[in-house]
């Protein structure tokens, strides 16, 4: 019943957006609105704002001249290449956070020094750091092991789903009831021992929404880093392809951008799954 | 089982027991002074008095939840940190404390894990153990299914699990109404005797002091201390008549009369401590 309704109401917000561009298209100003001199009102013109329709009747034509494949067909694969890698960056990021958090629940030292230079970390641009990751990775030398292109964007990723896995275990926890702790105590029960029988399952709650964010943030890291390392065939570069033919066709981009958000999505909606299983004998009101 | 090789040797032994928290701090309390108490096996003793008289801390010392400042404990004629280490006693707190992402059997069979045990046979005593409470129905129930009471008995049942000869409990009725409180007395009573296991039991309620025990440690706060011990000899055979004879109300009045003008703390350094300790 709330899974219908939930449905719908996402449809219906789709809708509503898609509503509120053409009204604006109507009733905004063609040549952007100015005030003080400043241009703060976009440009409701066609090369700013193309039609809902145009943009989705430009999923079914090719991307351009040369080939015949609709373009629904090129985000799609983009897609899928940028999932992989997203969905690697996640992996990657959920592990460390994960040790982080361990480390710095058993170890309040660690906390107290690591913790602010975690939040730093969060502050260096991540069209900074791109460059740097690729040239370390291609001076790595492991035997036979070479350090491919993907492996780079993959690793930009974890840069940011790493950080709230990292803070939402750690909050989870340190968060066990103090009355549980003592019941393990009185059993004599290593830190091992409550770590994974106590402290991780009391957890859980706190780390749903974290892994959550870390999806969507290694997504976001993984588009981010295929525009600046140049890696080609995802759906980060798709955009940065697309976007240079804003001008003659306009609606192109978008059909590249609207890709990128249900990438998003998908994966937000894989660690719900994830989430709806490893709490289904919870009570409901926690799992809500 | 582990007390016939200590024959003659007390369930628990507390020797010259002090507990202070903040020491050499101005805001020093003394939770528990200078106190003696010897339990012999098969034993039901309550502590009871006003919040801050050390009742609940004199058990947590005798659990090892927290070091003594000076004194011994001693459980089944170890240290009380060895006692704890071998899992010689079972804990039951106000709070079941259950874990609610484990079914009521895993519960159960939450300390026969950590002390190793192969599946078959963690699942076998447990299903044993509900059985003796009297939960057999709800086995694969999970804790936020179950009322109060019936969550307490899971806790009394995971306390008893790995067959303790010691049963610690603290409050363990406290959050329950009055009706489903007699009950689990009465449940109590009976398990503790199938399995003959010694117990002591933290209280604030004299009738269930004197139902429960038999005999009473009246304490009183700053610094917390015994002040009177009460034997209450109403007979092994206790239920629901016995909290209508004469003998019962007796020693109802023994136990109130003792607690007469024992002022209570104005802080209850027993939690706070407790929380600050954590």
């Amino acid at each position: 019943m709330t899974r219908v309704r939930r449905v719908w109401t996402f449809a219906l917000a789709l809708l509503l957006v898609a509503g509120l561009w053409e009204l604006y298209k109507v009733a905004g100003p063609q040549d952007g609105g100015t005030v003080f001199g400043w241009t703060i009102l976009p440009r409701a013109n066609d090369t700013a704002m193309p039609h809902v329709w145009e943009m989705l009747s430009r999923y079914g034509q090719p991307e351009n001249r040369a080939s015949d494949t609709p373009i629904l067909l090129v985000v799609l694969q983009g897609a899928w290449f940028t999932f992989r890698i997203a969905l690697a960056g996640l992996a990657l990021g959920t592990a460390i956070g994960l040790g982080l958090a361990v480390l710095m629940a058993r170890y309040k030292v660690v906390e107290r020094g690591l913790l602010p230079y975690l939040v730093l970390s969060q502050t260096v641009p991540l069209i900074a750091l791109a460059p740097l990751v690729v040239s370390w990775g291609g001076r790595l030398h492991l035997g036979a092991f070479e350090w491919p292109r993907w492996l780079s964007a993959a690793v930009l990723g974890a840069f940011l789903a790493f950080f709230p896995v990292a803070v939402g275990t750690l909050r989870g926890l340190t968060s066990t009831p103090p009355a549980s702790l003592e019941l393990m105590d009185s059993y004599a029960a290593s830190w091992r021992q409550t770590l994974f029988k106590l402290r991780f399952p009391a957890a859980l709650p706190y780390m749903s929404p974290a892994l959550k964010l870390a999806a969507t943030a290694s997504v976001v890291g993984v588009v981010v880093a295929e525009i600046s390392t140049g890696l080609a065939g995802g759906i980060g570069r798709l955009i940065i392809e697309y976007a240079r033919e804003a001008t003659s066709d306009p609606a192109k981009v978008f059909t590249a951008v609207f890709g990128a958000a249900a990438l998003g999505l998908v994966m937000f909606a894989i660690v719900t799954v994830v989430d709806l299983v490893g709490m289904r004998n919870r009570p409901r009101e926690a799992t809500e | 089982m582990s007390s016939s090789a200590l024959e003659g040797a007390n369930a628990v032994e507390v020797r010259g027991l002090s507990k202070v928290f903040n020491a050499g701090r101005q805001d020093a309390v003394e939770a528990l002074l200078d106190t003696d108490l010897m339990i012999r096996p098969g034993e039901f003793v309550s502590l009871i008095g006003p919040s801050g008289c050390g009742k609940s801390t004199q058990l947590r010392l005798i659990a090892n939840l927290t070091e003594p400042t000076t004194g011994t404990v001693l459980v089944n004629g170890k240290a009380a940190r060895a006692a704890r280490l071998d899992q010689d006693y079972g804990m039951a707190f106000q709070q079941a404390g259950l874990f609610e992402w484990r079914s009521v059997t895993k519960n159960v069979e939450l300390p026969l894990e950590l002390k190793g045990w192969d599946k078959a046979r963690r699942r076998s005593r447990a299903l044993e153990m509900l059985d003796l409470v009297k939960l057999s129905e709800f086995v694969d129930h999970f804790p936020w299914q179950l009322s109060g009471g019936m969550q307490q008995r899971v806790a009394i049942a995971r306390a008893l699990a790995a067959h303790p000869p010691l049963l610690l409990m603290d409050e363990p009725f406290g959050a329950l109404d009055e009706m489903t409180r007699e009950h689990m007395q009465t449940e109590l009573l009976r398990i503790c005797g199938e399995t003959s296991t010694t117990v002591v039991f933290v209280t604030h309620s004299i009738p269930e002091a004197v139902f429960l025990s038999t005999r009473v440690v009246v304490m009183s706060p700053r610094p917390g201390r015994i002040t009177e011990v009460v034997d209450v000899d109403l007979g092994p055979d206790r239920g629901v008549d016995t909290r209508e004879t004469e003998a019962f109300f007796a020693k109802v009045t023994e136990v109130r009369e003792a607690l007469r003008g024992i002022q209570p703390a104005d802080v209850e350094p027993d939690i706070e401590q407790v929380a600050e300790e954590l």
